[in-house]
């Protein structure tokens, strides 16, 4: 399971990558957005890969699901959609102002 | 457990939320409730300052949790001294906001207080989520003071801005990441005890995850190579937005130094002076670069903007010579320089305005109404960018030079400083004789009502007061510095304060 999961973060990072160094905002935006859910499986993993365990901790203390990163992770998708949201509506308003979607406003280079 | 540490984060946060129900209310009353938030945060961070100035290290448990369980505010003389800088400046930003950049959309205040809201909780937090969390804060509302206004140059450097400083969130999150992965902790006081102890097998993981905050802080600080977004950002903002984001340079500055003295402080064990190589060498590199680019600026406000980059380098560069008396000259020249730049950028709008459609380029142009008054507020920034006596420039860039006496680095700061500073006065003192002397005579443009120049200039005025005070009252401002800089490196006493007696009752 963790060769599988550090595998889809991997191909995620490596997607999100590629596309947040293209030229149009549209790709930008997916870039950021596959960076974005990486990074939330990256967190989501960083209290390492428990089944079926509940995340408090009871009578037998050795197996718990770390609380933590499951709050962490849950912050970082709501901010995280908080800023995808924002910058789909400044690529738009680019595109608007600007006449094309070249994140430096210009068709060259 | 005092409530004063809280106080400054929550009253911002108190303010916007005011401000977005009362939207519809008469600008003036808005106006009001914003000033008279800000008035009181002023006071909030005064007496924090005062009480601090013994040399507490005051811990707020949210919710009573004991740390490390919980999320802990933390307050030291270096946050109470860097809020205290900030509440300044953002009061005379926002007086000078308030002569007509706020009624360009309705929730100007609203944004103000929400970044006030996150650049005083980053200053108190003494938890790297809760650090990132207000990060994000204090970068939302930017994106939206950024474009405050409208108009397509504003929105393609935003676009660069916002795209930029997503990728940096998203490294700041693999890093803490990778820390609690390793360390199973995020409160910085207990990371600065469980570093110390990391297994040898996983010091390689969490060099890396080190330095990859180090990265992240250095995007938000505008350290070269990662400068690039910041001229363009400012250059094309309005005038009180570019002055109060002088200090975002100065956020990404003071994480660097947390960083650098309590997580990866002299306790760290093997991972003490993570930083160190590279503290120095990146923050000459910015000075050196910010300042070529100042005398290759051919509009002022950009030219501003590369000597904020400059005193980015300047302060890191402090920093980075990991000794007290270094980071005390930089946290004294700190606030020098927000100040300084906070002004020239407000001055610029100044100008801008009197030029008309040649606004802040650096080309001859018409004769200056009220040449004299604002050729003379020119003058004084020059002097006090520029880093010349009598002002508080020489003495942080003197400390500096003096703190780095005996050390190995010692010729290469004291070749990058000086060159610096003389390059800064010449790309200043050709802008202003070509702004002031070089004119053409044709038409000149009507002088203002004596009572609207007062009110333009005055937060100008302002905040060169606020520069002559810290030049006075030098004696008391350097010793509270190097107060602040020896408590830093002294990390024991943080990590004894925030896990020593839980939640301080």
């Amino acid at each position: 399971m963790e060769a599988l999961l550090a595998l889809v973060i991997g191909v995620l990072t490596a997607c999100g990558v590629y596309l947040t160094l293209r030229g149009r905002t549209f790709a930008v935006v997916l870039g950021l957005t596959f960076l974005s859910y990486a990074v939330n499986l990256f967190l989501f993993a960083m209290g390492r890969l428990v089944i079926g365990r509940p995340p408090i901790i009871g009578g037998d203390t050795m197996s718990y699901a770390d609380p933590l990163p499951q709050a962490l992770v849950l912050t970082a998708i709501v901010i995280g959609f908080g800023m995808t949201a924002y910058v789909i509506m400044l690529a738009l308003k680019a595109r608007a102002e600007l006449g094309n979607d070249h994140v430096d406003g210009h068709e060259s280079s | 457990m005092s409530h004063l540490i809280i106080a400054p984060v929550l009253l911002p946060l108190l303010a916007a939320i005011v401000l977005i129900l009362l939207r519809h209310l008469a600008l003036p009353l808005r106006r009001l409730i914003s000033v008279g938030a800000l008035l009181i945060e002023l006071g909030l961070a005064i007496g924090l300052l005062v009480a601090l100035a013994d040399g507490d290290i005051r811990v707020y448990a949210l919710g009573d949790w004991p740390a490390p369980y919980g999320i802990v505010l933390m307050a030291d003389r270096l946050s109470a001294w860097l809020l205290v800088t900030t509440v300044l400046l953002a009061l005379f930003a926002l007086l000078a906001a308030l002569r007509n950049t706020d009624a360009d959309g309705r929730h100007f205040h609203v944004l103000y207080q929400l970044e006030l809201f996150g650049l005083a909780g980053a200053f108190l937090t003494g938890d790297l989520f809760n650090l990132f969390v207000f990060f994000e804060v204090l970068l939302l509302a930017s994106y939206g003071l950024l474009l405050h206004g409208g108009g397509s140059l504003r929105t393609r450097a935003g676009l660069h801005y916002v795209v930029l400083n997503l990728i940096g969130s998203t490294l700041f999150l693999f890093a803490v990441g990778t820390l609690y992965g390793v360390l199973g902790t995020l409160n910085m006081a207990d990371l600065a005890r469980v570093v110390a102890a990391t297994p040898v097998d996983d010091v390689g993981v969490v060099r890396a995850a080190g330095l990859l905050l180090f990265g992240v802080f250095a995007l938000k600080a505008a350290l070269v190579p990662l400068h690039l977004w910041l001229p363009a950002a400012y250059a094309h903002t309005s005038a009180p937005v570019a002055a109060l984001f002088a200090i975002m340079t100065k956020v990404g500055a003071y994480s660097i130094l947390r960083l650098d003295t309590l997580i990866f402080g002299n306790a760290a064990g093997p991972l003490a002076g993570l930083l160190d190589p590279w503290l120095l060498p990146v923050g000459l590199a910015t000075l050196a670069v910010g300042t070529l680019g100042a005398v290759a600026a051919n509009a002022l406000t950009q030219q501003i903007a590369y000597l904020v980059v400059a005193s980015a380098g300047t302060l890191v560069s402090a920093f980075g010579l990991a000794n007290p008396e270094g980071v005390a000259a930089g946290l004294y020249y700190l606030p020098h320089t927000t100040f300084a730049a906070a002004a020239a950028f407000l001055l610029t709008a100044a100008i801008a305005r009197r030029r008309g459609t040649l606004a802040d380029r650096l080309d001859p142009g018409p004769d200056l109404p009220e040449k004299g008054l604002v050729g003379g507020l020119f003058f004084v920034i020059t002097v006090a960018l520029a880093g010349l006596p009598p002002l508080a420039g020489f003495l942080g860039k003197f400390l500096l030079l003096r703190a780095v006496l005996g050390q190995p680095a010692l010729p290469w700061v004291f070749a990058v400083v000086l060159t610096a500073g003389l390059l800064a006065l010449i790309a200043l003192a050709r802008s202003g004789s070509l702004l002031f002397y070089r004119t053409r005579s044709f038409t000149q443009a009507a002088a203002g009502a004596p009572l609207a120049v007062a009110a333009e200039l005055a937060p100008v005025v302002g905040l060169l007061v606020l520069l002559l005070g810290l030049a006075i009252a030098a004696g008391p401002a350097v010793a509270y510095t190097q107060a602040a800089a020896w408590q830093l490196y002294e990390p024991g006493r943080y990590i004894e304060a925030v896990l020593g007696g839980g939640g301080g009752h």
